[in-house]
């Protein structure tokens, strides 16, 4: 066992660990982006960073890619970190602003306002689908190419790949590209009202009195009322 | 003895060589006459350089047509040729001997002292100078822990950049219990404007070898590998050369020189990408894959290539190694300053006379650098900052020139040592432009795994780039320092972590520019096209039609003798009829009639 001090607590993890694992089991909440279980740590979103160290010599590192050390000492939610998460986001909604996902994060962080030129790009590069190709499906249909601003991912040579079994996993963990807003102003808005706004309809769904009938039905009521 | 550094060869070195050995034949010499090609010498600004030993008389920028003569002069009469020799600026005089050249005369070579001495193709000539001899020390007297101690006490900090102690590095990965270790020598020189490594590569490639053997005797490994990129034909070629012969002389290879030892180098060649520099990305190319960093730790001195404790460490750092330990630690630590011990090796570019690689102690001022041996600045013209360390330095501007080199003080003017590559920079040059220079580096060699590096430098790139066209908003500097600051802090490897310096630093030295280009609109060095405007001043013009001969889009209007005119609607603001004003066919400089006006829009 391994024992050293996250956010002021004495925690103990096991060898092999990740910060990221730690701090959920003392849940500690971490946001993240790129992560998923069953798939191996890439740590490009940065939305994970935590604070190693103390003084000046502290940095920022991504929890979920840094190993449990004897004798750390973590910080999960200092100014820096938000600051640097906050700016991630920023980011990542001026690339990808229809992604539901990372207006969530957004509307979470409290990101209103995105400074840079929109890109709907749509793609934020987490990896995850090129991942998810390879290691749960064993495929290996889609990867990354080129690098730097011109980065994308894509079949090899961009031609219809033959290892592609069309299974959709890709889709199914895209951050990016599944699941939009739905909201009035999809197109223009960081919307996040669903967030913020306490639901009305817990208790029977009422077609006349849902207020989210135009836009398609949220399915939470429906979930309440089994 | 013919330079044959790549600088050099590119002015045509080698057929300078062709052309001595026929006009030496000619003259029946060559019995007395020996013709070396060498590595580089360092003065590239002067190339094809040639070196008449023993009287060390330095020869510069020659044609193949002045051969005949100087051979004849020289070699057969005895008589120096005054006309090839090197005459500093504004002096008159000529210098003939290359060690009374300022720009010789205060560098300290270590790493580099058989540059332009011996030819880095044959073995025999490194080791009648030394060579070898470290390695021989450190395999037959000196226990693993002995040589760690040695470069631990010499104070040697990797040459790569981040200044890591070389000794703490080794000693780390001696520790680990693995079944083999690996050493790698890092040759992916990336910077625009640094080209210490290639110069090593090229003019003593044994030196490289020899300190991987006594490295590799150090850490216990089998097996070594010099990445070099792409670009680098010629060092590899070198190198390959260094590595077949030095197996043949047992220098290489099952049981060196008898005592047991294996060790073995491969060359590894890069695909093309600045990133691979960084050394977890170096693995990952190595090994095959995508050169994309990983997070640190494990740190490769712990699991490395293929997973096993690998110690990489920069050209010049291998090369400084069989120094350290042929002369001992005492020797190497009384160099330098505190913190920084030894010699660093500089390329001097940009606007400067005496372009080259130069070796000074640590802790010399950049003062010293620029002015002393670098020449100063051409055309007079007033010195403004050096940018150091490449992309991921920063700028320091000329009112810190007595900022002695070394890795602490650099760093705590927001700049680092990096490679080592010094661009320096006259009041010509726009620091908003430079800064938009470095980010579309950046941008385009950031490998895309990190948000903060691919989205940040693309994003810093854009508002910089939208300033120099004019386009600069209110709190533009504001949103440039917080991303800057969130790429500096949240980016995985050194590349992100130090992408945001050249704006950094800009930012704090230069802050009245940006602010020039945002709020009034103008770029006081007249670089940002968008800023400026050409026009002719009439009362100075002679109509000499110069410039309209020297204009590519015709937008110059005018006839000989009268005043001409530039037509703004044609002018794309190449800056070709400035240049043609400039100087008039009777070499005396005459004012400019043409001048940058800034644009009020």
């Amino acid at each position: 066992m391994i024992t050293f001090k996250m956010n002021g607590l004495d925690v103990s993890a096991e060898e092999g660990s990740t910060l990221l694992d730690v701090a959920r089991f003392y849940g500690l909440e971490i946001p993240t982006l790129c992560f998923m279980e069953g798939l191996t740590p890439w740590g490009g979103c940065r939305l994970c960073v935590v604070e190693i160290g103390e003084g000046p010599r502290a940095k920022l590192f991504s929890s979920c890619t840094y190993p449990a050390m004897e004798g750390l000492v973590v910080r999960t939610d200092t100014k820096r970190v938000i600051k640097a998460r906050r700016m991630m986001i920023e980011l990542m909604l001026s690339t990808a602003p229809y992604s539901k996902k990372i207006q969530d994060l957004a509307s979470k962080f409290g990101v209103t306002q995105q400074r840079f030129e929109p890109r709907n790009e749509e793609c934020v590069h987490c990896g995850l689908c090129v991942r998810m190709c390879d290691e749960q499906m064993d495929a290996r249909a889609i990867g990354f190419q080129n690098r730097g601003y011109k980065r994308k991912i894509a079949t090899p040579f961009d031609v219809k790949s033959e290892e592609c079994r069309l299974c959709g996993a890709c889709m199914y963990v895209c951050p990016a590209c599944s699941l939009r807003c739905q909201g009035p102003n999809a197109d223009t808005d960081i919307c996040n009202a669903c967030l913020q706004v306490e639901p009305t309809c817990l208790d029977v769904y009422d077609e006349l009195n849902c207020w989210m009938y135009d836009a398609g039905r949220c399915g939470t009521c429906v979930q309440e009322k089994k | 003895m013919v330079c044959a550094g790549t600088g050099c060869v590119s002015c045509g070195s080698f057929k300078i060589k062709e052309a001595l050995e026929k006009e030496v034949r000619k003259q029946n010499l060559q019995d007395e006459v020996l013709i070396i090609a060498t590595g580089c010498n360092g003065f590239c600004e002067r190339g094809p350089i040639l070196l008449v030993q023993p009287e060390g008389v330095f020869y510069q920028q020659l044609k193949v047509e002045d051969i005949p003569f100087l051979v004849e002069e020289h070699l057969l009469k005895g008589r120096p040729v005054k006309k090839f020799m090197y005459i500093p600026p504004k002096e008159k005089n000529p210098i003939p001997k290359m060690k009374d050249i300022e720009f010789f005369k205060h560098q300290r070579l270590i790493v580099l002292r058989n540059r332009g001495r011996i030819d880095p193709e044959k073995i025999e000539e490194y080791i009648g100078f030394d060579g070898y001899e470290a390695m021989a020390k450190a395999l037959a007297e000196m226990t693993p822990e002995q040589i760690i101690a040695e470069i631990s006490a010499s104070g040697l900090r990797g040459r790569g950049g981040a200044g890591f102690p070389t000794g703490k590095k080794w000693e780390a990965c001696r520790k680990e219990k693995a079944t083999s270790k690996y050493l790698i020598c890092n040759g992916d020189e990336g910077d625009p404007g640094a080209f210490m490594d290639r110069s090593i590569l090229e003019a003593d490639p044994q030196a490289i070898l020899e300190g991987m053997v006594i490295g590799a005797k150090a850490i216990g490994a089998e097996k070594g590998f010099i990445y070099i990129r792409n670009e680098y034909p010629l060092a590899r070629q070198r190198v390959d050369i260094a590595i077949r012969q030095a197996r043949e002389y047992g220098l290489l290879g099952k049981n060196i020189l008898g005592t047991g030892f294996d060790f073995d180098v491969e060359i590894v060649q890069g695909a093309g990408a600045f990133v691979s520099g960084e050394e977890t990305a170096l693995i990952a190319s190595v090994e095959g894959r995508i050169g994309t960093p990983r997070q640190r730790p494990p740190y490769p001195a712990q699991k490395g290539l293929w997973g096993k404790p690998t110690v990489i460490n920069n050209v010049e750092t291998w090369a400084t190694v069989p120094n350290i330990i042929r002369r001992g630690a005492h020797w190497f630590a009384g160099l330098g300053t505190k913190t920084s011990k030894g010699t660093k090796i500089f390329s001097l570019v940009g606007k400067i006379n005496n372009t080259g690689l130069v070796e000074v102690p640590m802790g010399t001022t950049i003062q010293d650098i620029v002015f002393r041996i670098g020449g100063g600045i051409p055309q007079n013209r007033k010195f403004k900052a050096v940018q150091i360390g490449g992309p991921s330095g920063g700028c320091i501007p000329a009112k810190l020139m007595d900022l002695p080199v070394d890795y602490e003080s650099l760093t705590e003017a927001g700049a680092m040592m990096g490679s080592g590559g010094l661009i320096v920079m006259d009041d010509k040059t726009c620091m908003v432009d430079l800064a938009k220079y470095f980010l579309n580096f950046l941008r385009d060699e950031s490998c895309g795994k990190c948000v903060s590096c691919r989205e940040g430098t693309q994003r810093m790139w854009e508002i910089v780039k939208r300033i120099t066209e004019g386009k600069g908003r209110k709190g533009d500097m504001e949103l440039l320092e917080e991303l800057a600051i969130a790429c500096k802090d949240a980016s995985m490897c050194g590349l992100g972590q130090t992408a945001a310096n050249p704006v950094l630093s800009t930012l704090r030295y230069f802050r009245k520019e940006f602010e020039a280009h945002i709020f009034e609109k103008r770029c006081p060095a007249g670089v940002c096209v968008n800023l400026i405007r050409y026009h002719v001043l009439p009362e100075k013009c002679t109509g000499c039609l110069a410039c309209k001969r020297g204009c590519p889009t015709d937008a110059i209007r005018g006839v000989l003798k009268g005043v001409h005119i530039i037509d703004q609607t044609k002018c794309i603001k190449c800056g070709a009829c400035l240049e043609a004003c400039r100087f008039e066919a009777v070499e005396t400089q005459r004012d400019e009639a043409i001048v940058i006006v800034e644009e009020t829009r």
